[in-house]
């Protein structure tokens, strides 16, 4: 006959929390968080000691006082009376004007050249393989500097385009300017304007909305909703009876329509550059500085963007074509029904991460003296005041936020058009 | 009845095939010109070619390679062609094309970075191709300490302790295993190793060298330049990252909460930011951060906020990799009663690796252009000395020919790196 023994009376050993696998695990960690600790708490001690020893605590208060530089390339009203703060606000507008402007251009060259490079003809794939190969494999720092270079030396200066007999001419019928110092183009003006809303009064983190601007887009929209629930009502009905009403001059005259209509009723007009003195005057001007980083910063990403787009349309087999035809689809909607919904999702990932690496790079800005976050906080700001550890910090925060926002929304898309597997 | 037959009897020859399906003519009509769009295409790439080799190729080659400065270009090139637009002066790149790699490194020590170079592709080669000596390895043990040595000079016994460090880690360890087991004996040899060169090194290097003093000329760090200090800062934090990103992707994808949580911060923090603020941290902060008193070089430092950008994009790449591998293997790996760092060594490591060498050869790519990031902070890389160069009286005004010549040599580093990835693809592919 047998007995059950109660199994050994475990007793607790300091010994188990090394050779346990069930407590090795907390020692570990516990180590870690120890050993984490104490190296930030020296790095902190010692950058304490070592301000106290140079006579500069840390503190914010350099941000009200007045900045007293200049920032040449602005999208809100600035002088140099106004705040660091202020001009470190000019400087994020900046950074994110030429980040949205490169990824923009960036994604449609990008888009383009991998569409072209899998081109069956010899010659247009060769081409796209050259541009993508010197692309990518010179530092994006010298096409920026580049850019530059070729913007300040082979452009036109605007006194050129002066006198009787000028040796530089205006180009799309005299709207456009290209000078050495930067691209006039025609800017649109309102003759019966609804003027602007102030908001945030006369903090440094003022800026102005235009009315005219929120009244167009609410139009846009309602036109948007209703094209869509036209949309819908020719679905219901190409279920029900099988034959699909004609939409689309209907949906063309809800868009266009009450636009041209408000766009009248403000009375919109272009305001053109012209020559004046020794600079052009009017229009919108995007200073040599923007051009060049902006192409430079495009057409580099591009050549990354056209590669992942070649790879997300090889990644789709054939197979699903042929499928797709032999269902009856025309080869249009093969493309946006079959392929594209599917090499999205191999696209769209390594998208993101470069529109982070072209927002990251346009920090290179600081190379041709264009004003952007690097250029002002991290650049005047930062020497003007001598408070380089509150600057730099900022400044990491700042693109870490706008890092982590990007991709949060980005991350929100992709899990949107994730497969959704058993 | 007529003999008329109506069936032929014997075979006809075969006809050629038509002149325009075979041969150039079939060629271009298959792939320039199989249809309007293709042939419209075709027109506009040829006119685009013309146009930019119209350009370029008379700039490259009618160009004037003597001179001393940029105005005696130009009177030769009048003189010449009539002209000074659109011919390149190559002259520049001939007197300083020395500047550009060296940087101003003393010229009489040239022999140093050129043999360091040298040992670099003799040290690299047995990891990269299976068909070199593995002879070879000696000089890829030694070469992470004689690297510095030929680099900076200084005694030689400084380079020898920090090797002799190693050795008392892994005797010590050897010594405590049967003694006191074998996390105890790890920890300690580690511990002795930290002592030795926090410690120990500094002055015995002083004392071997005052009686024995055995050495090279030194050499500051100021004087570093040129694309040396491009393929320096890019080897250092390419050899450094691998290993660094290698245990940071495995504390990413580790059970343990605290462990994984630091790693996480640490990998989105570094990537979240640009490299230049990094770079700004090297330049400006670094010391603040450290004890009162600490001064170390400015390369030193980029060194380390380099290798430490790099390793955050590296533990991305290979947690890519680790993410790619079937469950099975990890459970295969435990069903044969491997532990954690055997399963990883002998099993994930190996597979995970070759899966992420495409993502791994284009962070290396990316590190090193990434290196010309230190012109910014005043370091004098290329296009640093690119500036330096055009702010000389001599050759004030003069961009294209200096830029060419930069992209030129990054583009022949950058594209045989990537080909090379291609080629380890190649290799290490297992499928049929």
């Amino acid at each position: 006959m047998t007995t059950l023994t109660d199994p050994p009376k475990e007793t607790f050993r300091l010994s188990m929390l090394i050779y346990d696998t069930r407590y090795r695990s907390m020692t570990i960690q516990c180590v870690a968080l120890i050993g984490f600790m104490l190296l930030a708490a020296w790095i902190i001690n010692n950058t304490l000691v070592n301000l106290n020893t140079l006579g500069k605590p840390i503190d914010f208060g350099f941000f009200s006082e007045p900045a007293s530089y200049d920032i040449n390339q602005r999208l809100l009203d600035y002088n140099s009376r106004d705040s660091h703060l202020r001009a470190s606000f000019m400087g994020l507008l900046n950074t994110l004007l030429v980040a949205a402007l490169g990824c923009v251009a960036a994604t449609i060259v990008g888009v383009l050249v991998g569409v072209l490079r899998l081109s069956k003809n010899w010659l247009v794939a060769r081409i796209m393989t050259v541009y993508v190969e010197t692309f990518r494999n010179v530092p994006v720092l010298l096409w920026i500097v580049l850019a530059m270079a070729i913007m300040i030396e082979s452009l036109p200066a605007p006194n050129e385009f002066r006198g009787d007999t000028p040796t530089a001419t205006m180009n799309l019928f005299d709207s456009v300017a290209v000078t050495n110092r930067g691209i006039y183009i025609p800017e649109p003006l309102f003759s019966r304007s609804l003027g602007n809303l102030h908001v945030l009064g006369e903090s440094s983190l003022r800026f102005d909305v235009s009315l005219d601007l929120i009244l167009l887009l609410i139009v846009l929209g309602a036109s948007i909703f209703l094209i869509r629930r036209n949309t819908a009502r020719a679905n219901a009905i190409q279920e029900a009876t099988g034959v699909r009403p004609t939409t689309w001059y209907i949906n063309l005259g809800v868009l266009l329509v009450p636009t041209l209509v408000v766009l009248i009723a403000l009375g919109f007009h272009l305001g053109y550059p012209e020559l004046k003195g020794f600079n052009f005057r009017g229009g919108t001007y995007m200073r040599n500085s923007l051009i060049a980083l902006w192409l430079a910063l495009s057409l580099y990403t591009a050549a990354f963007i056209a590669e992942i787009v070649r790879g997300g349309i090889l990644a789709i087999s054939k197979g699903q074509t042929e499928a797709a035809g032999a269902l009856g689809l025309r080869p249009g909607r093969i493309m946006s029904l079959v392929i594209l919904p599917q090499a999205l999702r191999v696209i769209i990932p390594p998208l993101i991460s470069n529109y982070l690496n072209l927002t990251k790079n346009s920090s290179l800005a600081i190379a041709v003296g264009y004003m952007d976050i690097t250029g002002t906080l991290g650049g005047i700001t930062m020497n003007q005041t001598g408070r380089e550890l509150e600057c730099v910090l900022l400044l990491m925060l700042v693109y870490l936020t706008i890092s982590l926002s990007i991709s949060g929304v980005m991350n929100w898309y992709n899990n949107r058009v994730k497969l959704v597997e058993r | 009845m007529s003999d008329t037959s109506f069936v032929r009897t014997e075979m006809l020859p075969q006809k050629a095939p038509p002149v325009t399906a075979v041969g150039a003519i079939g060629w271009a009509r298959a792939n320039l010109f199989s249809g309007w769009f293709n042939s419209v295409l075709t027109i506009l790439g040829l006119l685009a070619v013309y146009f930019v080799l119209s350009g370029v190729l008379p700039w490259m080659f009618l160009s004037v390679w003597h001179a001393s400065s940029l105005n005696e270009c130009r009177e030769i090139m009048e003189a010449t062609w009539g002209e000074t637009s659109g011919h390149a002066c190559w002259a520049v790149i001939k007197e300083r094309w020395v500047q550009l790699l060296f940087g101003f490194y003393p010229s009489e020590l040239y022999w140093r970075p050129v043999l360091a170079f040298v040992l670099l592709i003799v040290a690299v080669a047995p990891v990269l191709f299976p068909g070199a000596p593995r002879k070879f390895f000696y000089v890829t043990a030694v070469y992470p300490f004689v690297m510095p040595w030929l680099m900076w000079g200084g005694t030689i016994w400084g380079p020898l302790l920090v090797a002799a460090g190693l050795a008392i880690g892994f005797f010590a360890q050897r010594f405590l295993l049967p003694i006191v087991g074998s996390l105890a004996s790890l920890i300690i040899a580690v511990l002795a190793s930290v002592i030795w060169w926090l410690f120990l090194v500094g002055p015995l290097a002083g004392a071997l060298g005052s009686v024995l003093n055995i050495g090279l000329e030194p050499v500051i760090s100021r004087n570093f330049g040129g694309f040396m200090l491009s393929i320096l800062i890019g080897v250092v934090a390419i050899g450094c990252s691998l290993p660094i990103g290698i245990v940071l992707a495995l504390g990413r994808q580790s059970d343990l909460l605290i462990v994984k949580a630091i790693c996480v911060g640490f990998i989105e923090f570094i990537r979240g930011v640009p490299l230049i603020t990094l770079l700004f941290v090297a330049s400006t902060l670094l010391n603040i951060f450290l004890p009162p008193g600490t001064e170390f070089d400015i390369i030193l430092r980029v060194l380390i906020m380099v290798t430490l950008f790099a390793s955050a994009y590296m533990a991305e790449v290979v947690r890519g990799g680790l993410a790619a591998l079937p469950k099975g293997q990890y459970e295969g790996a435990d069903s044969l009663g491997l532990d954690y760092w055997q399963s990883q060594r002998l099993i994930i490591m190996p597979q995970a690796l070759k899966i992420s060498i495409p993502g791994i050869v284009s962070t290396f790519i990316g590190v090193f252009k990434d290196t010309t990031l230190v012109s910014i902070i005043g370091l004098l890389d290329p296009l640093g000395l690119a500036t330096a160069i055009r702010a000389d009286s001599d050759w004030n005004g003069i961009y294209w020919e200096l830029f060419a010549f930069i992209a030129f040599l990054f583009f022949i580093f950058c594209f045989s790196m990537s080909r090379y990835s291609m080629y380890l693809e190649r290799r290490l592919k297992t499928t049929h």
